[in-house]
């Protein structure tokens, strides 16, 4: 199957997936005890009209079967409708969206920069200091809930003032130039990216090693030692490119998780990111803006699987879409 | 020759021929430690009313947000002494908006072992007022200083392992046996039921779970009492982890219906339904407990990142979660009160430790993952 039928066809099964989770999000969100506009209602600025007119709009004074209806009608002309602030939920999941995107994609980058090299280091040094070393340090990374590390790293930006304490950006931000914008960002992204790096990083190096240690008890390995090549050769030239392969798998469970790991990352770093707008969504009751972050969310893990297949297909031939 | 065989005798009596994987478990040096903490962390949380100075209500509002009580060893003289504590003042500095406690000086309250003090019941059963440890009244002993209203952070340390550490067991109770049977069913029916089932787990496990979870813990209306909420919870959390479950029991059924055995009793008239629970369920059991082990650490933490933000068990309860969630509020003054980090470091060993033990027990019942 060619890469763009195969891409369409998983894209048509992923819409009645869809269906599924606005259906299941949708009662979800309906059996919680939820007004969606008590934050309007609560502010003496919108007049009761304006209410009025906003219930009808959203369909509230109908049945639930016929809210969902309304909404999922408005959804496919592209309105997600008006968050309890006011702004417009597109407008705001636009933004946060992409700071998350930020996060993830260099969290990603960086956790394969290192887990692959120390995967591949471990496993030649099986049972040696490297890959006792790593050993540990992974263990430590499994077991480590994101909040309690970012809390850390936190009090460490504190003690030393050499980085800034959560945000994404500085105060005077908006004064800098173009270049100084990016460096203020890239600087708030350290601890961020540290946090969600050293969280990921374990099951991939763990998975790494795993894979190099089968692939080198392979029959070709072995051909390949025999006609005397020399190691480094054989590890780099004909095992690593085998052993990476089921990682590419992986890649999309990692952005899954990512957007989970990212979402409490987000809360204690004070990140404008998606994982916060959802919380606070929530915790502000905020229909709208939760149901549309729960379908992005969902959105973002299937667009992630579907890159990592095509990704895989492109990198080992023998793999056939299906 | 006689002095020989008895040699050799007891030899054989400390080595079977078998060794269960208890056996093995146990053999190995982490998977021991780490199940002697974990053991010793159940049984402070089941024993946390003698093992504690103060319950988990106590509350002092005189020594809100205090730190850590100083035991001193010498009292005035310089001599070495029963340790005691001094009661503690607070001084407000108008200029920073900042409190400090300083100690009175005069006598102190020593430190006394199996000391009466408030009325408990172990296990919410055995009656009794005997606590391991404590000063005093009005000393106050708190070793790792006290909470904005006051209350013993140490102590609630001992409370909060109670829920949290049971939460993690309490929803594999849920998630496992539906996980199980949902995938035992999927694999079983097949055709249309298959498909339709199977898409429904996949929509749960669309949803990036933490976001899931906290859509779940929104629904849960804010007038429950603390003991529904814990339950409610813990039936959040199996909702989230049951679908990875059947989806992986789903497939082994699937691939053992095919195994020569089961076909061989298939042939020799045994009913398909019998024939899955009799042989093929069994199969999967090392699997099942592996994925045990290892779900038990992730509810735990599901759970405290929960009650972290404030979604999950609430005050006045304790939970790891809801105690850390004091650094989070504290954030810009955390280099001077670590200790308000005691909960996350607990999250984190239970965690290592369960770890630990998922890994060497894989090893030790599927040796085909083996180093995975």
């Amino acid at each position: 199957m060619s890469v763009p039928i195969f891409i369409l066809k998983r894209i048509l099964q992923a819409l009645p997936l869809l269906f599924i989770i606005s259906v299941m999000s949708f009662t979800m969100l309906k059996l919680a005890p939820i007004d969606p506009l008590a934050h309007l209602r609560a502010n003496p600025a919108i007049s009761l009209s304006a209410i009025k007119a906003e219930e009808q709009r959203l369909g509230l004074d109908k049945p639930a079967p016929v809210q969902y209806a309304i909404w999922i009608a408005n959804l496919l002309q592209g309105d997600m409708g008006i968050s309890t602030s006011g702004a417009s939920v597109f407008v705001l999941l636009m933004q946060r969206a992409g700071n998350t995107l930020k996060l993830s994609a260099l969290s990603i980058l960086f956790t394969w920069l290192i887990a692959i090299p120390a995967g591949v280091a471990a496993a030649v040094d099986r049972g040696k200091f490297v890959d006792k070393l790593f050993g540990i340090l992974t263990s430590i990374g499994m077991s480590m809930p994101t909040f309690l590390f970012a809390l850390l790293l936190l009090m460490f930006a504190l003690a030393t003032h050499l980085l800034p304490i959560g945000g994404l950006t500085s105060s005077n931000y908006f004064e800098l130039d173009t270049i100084h914008q990016i460096l203020d960002e890239l600087k708030h992204l350290i601890i961020p990216v540290t946090v969600l790096t050293f969280v990921s990083l374990a099951g991939i190096q763990r998975q790494m090693r795993a894979n190099l240690l089968d692939v080198l008890r392979a029959e070709y390995v072995r051909t390949a030692r025999a006609k005397g090549l020399p190691e480094h050769t054989v590890i780099y030239h004909h095992a690593l490119r085998n052993a990476i392969n089921p990682l590419i798998t992986l890649l999309g469970f990692e952005f899954s998780a990512l957007l989970s790991g990212a979402a409490l990352t987000e809360t204690v770093l004070a990140y404008p990111g998606l994982g916060r707008l959802t919380l606070e969504g929530v915790l502000t009751k905020d229909m709208n803006l939760v149901m549309a972050s729960l379908m992005l969310g969902a959105v973002m893990l299937i667009v992630g699987n579907l890159l990592a297949d095509v990704l895989l297909k492109f990198v080992d031939p023998r793999i056939t879409l299906e | 020759m006689e002095s020989a065989l008895a040699t050799l005798e007891p030899v054989i009596a400390q080595e079977p021929l078998r060794k269960t994987p208890w056996d093995r478990l146990w053999e190995d040096k982490l998977a021991r430690f780490s199940l002697i903490i974990l053991g010793l962390m159940y049984f402070c949380a089941a024993f946390a009313d003698p093992l504690t100075p103060y319950s988990m209500d106590f509350n002092d509002a005189d020594v809100a947000n205090a730190p850590p009580s100083i035991l001193h060893w010498h009292n005035v003289k310089g001599e070495v002494v029963t340790p005691y504590v001094l009661q503690v003042e607070r001084t407000f500095n108008h200029e920073t908006y900042q409190q400090s406690y300083t100690e009175i000086p005069g006598s102190g309250y020593p430190l006394k072992f199996f000391i009466k003090g408030e009325p408990y019941k172990i296990l919410g059963i055995i009656p009794g007022d005997i606590h391991l440890f404590g000063v005093p009244n009005p000393g106050r002993l708190f070793l790792l200083g006290s909470d904005i209203n006051g209350r013993d952070n140490f102590s609630r340390l001992f409370y909060g392992a109670q829920k949290s550490l049971t939460i993690g067991f309490l929803g594999l109770f849920i998630a496992f046996p539906i996980g199980i049977i949902y995938g035992g069913m999927s694999g079983f029916v097949g055709g249309a039921v298959d498909n339709g089932m199977m898409r429904f787990a996949e929509a749960i496990m669309s949803i990036p779970s933490f976001y899931l979870l906290i859509g779940l813990a929104a629904m849960l209306p804010p007038e429950m009492t603390s003991s529904q909420r814990f339950a409610l919870i813990t039936v959040i959390l199996s909702f989230i982890g049951w679908a990875g479950l059947a989806r992986v029991i789903r497939g082994m059924v699937l691939s053992i219906r095919e195994e020569e055995f089961v076909q061989a009793a298939r042939a020799a008239g045994m009913p398909e339904f019998f024939n899955v629970i009799k042989h093929v369920l069994p199969q999967t059991a090392s699997f099942i407990i592996v994925a045990a082990t290892l779900q038990v650490p992730s509810f735990i933490l599901s759970e405290s990142g929960l009650s972290f933000i404030g979604l999950g068990i609430q005050q006045p309860d304790a939970s790891w979660g809801n105690m850390l969630k004091a650094a989070l509020d504290n954030a810009n003054e955390l280099v001077d009160q670590p200790w308000l980090l005691a909960p996350g470091f607990l999250i984190f060993v239970t965690i290592l430790c369960f770890n630990n033990v998922g890994d060497v027990l894989r090893d030790v019942l599927d040796p085909k993952m083996q180093g995975r």
